[in-house]
């Protein structure tokens, strides 16, 4: 029997500001599709994409109250590919760089986010079969 | 004050946000009584494009119930009587020809970018 593949992202980008999130996103779902074991290592802003805080919020452009506009939330998404890799016999261990979330106070996140170092980074790549930077511009 | 926004980089967090976020804060600032037009350029001249359709995305048991719809948001700010400007030669590159584009938006030549900046008070490129 082949052994599971592991692989490992990096993401550097805060939510709501460019394109790489959903991206990055979409690539952690196939892979949890796919039963794989995950790690996430988020670096700078990205360590908000966890952030417990987010809320939706009304869209009067759209003419949308806050319920129709169904705003997405990064936080929700995160939460939602955890659940998916377990259902999937996967698992994503994701980890914040501590360092960044006290920079950022964004030390709430949702279940299944963990505080981490740069130290889980080179940990985190030694044992996967592949890892992919998503850096910031 | 006449300003002009100028959107040279497209589809920055369009999932996340179900819109162009300067698109929408356009919108937002023009029915604060700003006075704004706006010139598309480089990728983001695709925005004038018919048929973009962002709809069925998913992760995980996620599922999203309104994505962007960015053709409508710029149709919107005609409406509002906002003036879009597409640099023609970045349509061009991308085959942009003409067809299939939403109605309103005036093309604009490259060279005749500078022209344009005299008619406002203020530049803003975002």
């Amino acid at each position: 029997m082949a052994k599971k593949p592991m692989l490992t992202f990096v993401l550097m980008d805060a939510p709501f500001e460019s394109a790489r999130t959903t991206t990055a996103m979409r690539l952690l779902d196939i892979a949890a599709r796919r039963g794989y074991d995950i790690n996430v290592f988020a670096y700078e802003g990205a360590v908000y994409l966890p952030f417990a805080r987010q809320t939706q919020h009304p869209n009067a452009v759209h003419g949308h109250d806050t319920e129709e506009e169904n705003h997405p939330l990064p936080k929700d998404w995160v939460g939602a590919l955890i659940a998916e890799a377990e259902s999937r016999g996967g698992s994503i261990d994701w980890a914040n760089c501590g360092l960044c979330v006290d920079e950022r106070g964004a030390e709430e996140c949702v279940s299944g986010v963990r505080r981490g170092t740069p130290a889980d980074l080179v940990d985190f790549a030694k044992r996967s079969d592949n890892t992919l930077v998503i850096p910031t511009s | 004050m006449k300003v002009l926004q100028i959107i040279s980089t497209a589809y920055r967090a369009t999932i996340e946000e179900q819109d162009d976020t300067i698109v929408w804060l356009t919108h937002a600032m023009t029915g604060a009584g700003g006075d704004f037009d706006v010139l598309l350029t480089g990728n983001a001249v695709n925005y004038i494009a018919e048929r973009q359709d962002a709809a069925g995305l998913s992760f995980g048991g996620w599922r999203q119930t309104q994505p962007p719809r960015i053709g409508r948001d710029i149709a919107g700010l005609i409406e509002k009587n906002v003036k879009v400007y597409v640099v023609d030669d970045d349509a061009h590159d991308i085959g942009l020809t003409g067809i299939g584009e939403i109605s309103g938006p005036s093309r604009i030549a490259r060279a005749e970018i500078a022209g344009l900046f005299e008619s406002y008070d203020q530049i803003w490129r975002w």
